[in-house]
């Protein structure tokens, strides 16, 4: 095979990696701070989906405008959850807010089931279809809009962190319960403002995911532990860490479906997280954990 | 042999003994009464009561949680199913087999894991990890038939042929009801041996336990090893009654999942729970659709939301499971039971 066919594969795993970062990067943000796996993440991310869906077959709405208002419905649920229901299991093991997310996936899935039914649905805009050609590359334009459509929420988000009161607060929260609590702040509030802020990134990369990918309500599972791969690798709680493991993991999949088979992809991602988890547990860029 | 048998009772209240008694009496005498249908029911629960318990030993007793138990039934299933279908090795020859190779899976994770101190959610996701390694793996090996699947011939039976484990479905009922028994006597002498304080102790404060001079690191790779080989013995028991081996359907996720929901659903770290729990999710999905059925509402995924709607209701009202707070409904509050 020539040079660029590996060069093409390499730069749209790179482009949909990004978009995977962001997916992930809501999952890190949520346990960084709730310190609860969601493990209905990618059961939220089909959500998002089946609403640009729904969204785009009644209004013709670009996917690239949807962003938004899907963030936000996004945000409403997560937040809704936190706050309904999780905030109640923050203090309980494990094993006990895993069965609740399992549940919450299971009702999810088998909701989207009787909705929209088991075939796989996509959307086809004006561009989907057309590509850049840079020199030897060509790369694919709904991928380059939904990479940059990644980055751009993913910037916003850590500016949200980063000089904002609420996001301050916020970090303070993740840092230390405790002194959160002491110094007067509403935890609870801000658990699910977090869990809102990470379903809204689902929420945005779902709808971009799109551009990308087919759904089918059993997609789920599989970008849940998806995502779990890429946070554990990139490091728990990282928010760049987030988006370095999607990068690698979206590059190792491209790389692996072109060299070996498309439907072994999985197993290479797999292996790494295998490794990071014995030679780095901590992840490529985390702190190391107490 | 008297005193065994003491010790294994010990402790039981008189009315738990009795209750428990005359659900063994009902589960022997039930396939003279059950039609096939409740049979295959039956099965089901006893399958999923025995998987629960080795499960249990894992997360209830030494705390370390496993969302891929599904590694270990798929590890069972498939070295007894190639030997018997490559080699005609029968499966308990292949039990030989398959309980040491799901034993030194567990013991790679946990050896991996342990060492390197991977605790907790890192833990639980390597399990996942591995086992989702494995269904990948398992679909691109020539050697098991890959994805097509492995099958194991199948002919009418004129008698049990409890040697190949051949024959009728009564027969697969008593033997996993022999192994849940096996299993519940099991883990109570378990719980209530030395190892089993250890485990306790690790479970509650891992820190703890290993400045109390409990090396932690040992204690944590016996449980991973016993409960996968157990779980293999029912991976070979499964193999030999769908007599068709799929890696989608063998080592998916969903497959780790539905095994722990029993335990956490009846009481993580109880004796009883497991077993309980498989009565209740299984005799609940069963209620489900029939009750759909009758209603006429034949609608793909209903059920499954109804299922995950009563998940949610027990794990909220519930939070250690039905069996602790049954237990002390009907009188029976020793600990440990």
């Amino acid at each position: 095979m020539p040079a660029e066919v590996y060069l093409n594969v390499a730069v749209g795993g790179v482009l949909t990696g990004l978009v995977y970062g962001l997916m992930a990067l809501g999952l890190s943000v949520i346990f960084g701070v709730v310190r609860v796996v969601n493990f209905a993440h990618g059961e939220m991310m089909t959500i998002a989906m089946y609403i640009a869906i729904v969204l785009f077959a009644t209004f013709r709405l670009d996917p690239l405008i949807m962003l938004l208002p899907i963030a936000a419905l996004l945000f409403g649920l997560g937040y809704v959850m936190q706050a309904g229901l999780i905030n109640r299991f923050i203090t309980r093991p494990e094993h006990s807010q895993f069965l609740l997310l399992v549940a919450v996936a299971i009702i999810m899935i088998n909701v989207l089931l009787i909705i929209f039914g088991p075939d796989a649905q996509n959307i086809q805009t004006a561009y989907s279809y057309d590509s850049f050609q840079i020199g030897p590359l060509i790369v694919d334009a709904a991928k380059v809009y939904a990479a940059c459509a990644a980055l751009v929420v993913t910037a916003a988000l850590f500016a949200f962190f980063r000089y904002t009161h609420i996001g301050t607060a916020i970090r303070a929260c993740a840092d230390n319960y405790t002194g959160a609590l002491v110094v007067g702040l509403d935890v609870k509030r801000l658990y699910a403002l977090t869990f809102g802020l990470g379903s809204a990134c689902v929420g945005a990369a779902g709808t971009m995911l799109l551009l990308i990918f087919d759904v089918t309500p059993a997609a789920g599972p599989a970008y849940t532990l998806l995502a779990f791969v890429i946070v554990i690798t990139g490091g728990l709680g990282s928010m760049p860490g987030a988006l370095l493991g999607g990068v690698l993991i979206g590059l190792t999949e491209a790389m692996a479906g072109l060299m070996f088979s498309p439907s072994a992809k999985s197993m290479f991602a797999f292996g790494i997280l295998v490794l990071v988890l014995l030679f780095r547990p901590q992840g490529i860029m985390g702190k190391r954990a107490a | 042999m008297g005193g065994i048998i003491a010790r294994l009772f010990g402790g039981i209240p008189r009315r738990g003994l009795i209750l428990l008694g005359v659900l063994l009496l009902a589960l022997i005498a039930a396939p003279l009464f059950a039609g096939s249908y409740l049979l295959t029911v039956l099965i089901l629960i006893l399958y999923f009561a025995y998987i629960g318990q080795a499960w249990n030993i894992m997360m209830g007793f030494a705390g370390q949680l496993s969302l891929g138990h599904a590694l270990y039934v798929g590890l069972g299933a498939y070295t007894a199913a190639a030997l018997y279908v490559h080699f005609g090795i029968g499966p308990w020859i292949g039990l030989l087999v398959a309980v040491p190779v799901a034993a030194l899976a567990g013991a790679f994770i946990g050896f991996l894991a342990f060492r390197f101190r991977v605790g907790g959610v890192y833990f639980a996701i390597l399990t996942i990890a591995v086992a989702e390694f494995a269904r990948v793996g398992f679909d691109h090996l020539t050697w098991t038939k890959g994805s097509a699947g492995l099958f194991l011939p199948v002919a009418q039976y004129t008698h049990n042929d409890l040697w190949n484990l051949r024959g009728h479905p009564v027969m697969f009922y008593y033997i996993l009801l022999t192994a849940t028994v096996l299993a519940l006597i099991g883990c109570r002498a378990l719980l209530q041996s030395r190892m089993g304080y250890f485990w306790q102790a690790i479970r509650e404060d891992e820190e703890a336990a290993r400045s109390a001079g409990i090396d932690t690191f040992y204690y944590k790779m016996v449980a991973v090893v016993i409960s996968a080989g157990m779980t293999s013995f029912a991976g070979v028991i499964y193999a030999f009654f769908y007599n068709n081996l799929f890696p989608e359907q063998v080592f998916h996720i969903s497959r780790s999942i539905e095994i722990i929901l029993g335990p956490i659903v009846g009481g993580v770290g109880t004796l009883f729970g497991p077993i309980l729990g498989a009565f209740i999710l299984t005799g609940l999905a069963e209620t489900l659709s029939a009750t759909l059925e009758g209603l006429g509402i034949d609608l793909p995924g209903a059920k499954q939301v109804f299922y995950g709607i009563c998940l949610l209701l027990v794990i909220v009202a519930l939070p250690d499971g039905v069996w602790p707070w049954l237990r002390k409904r009907i009188g029976l509050t020793e600990r440990g039971s």
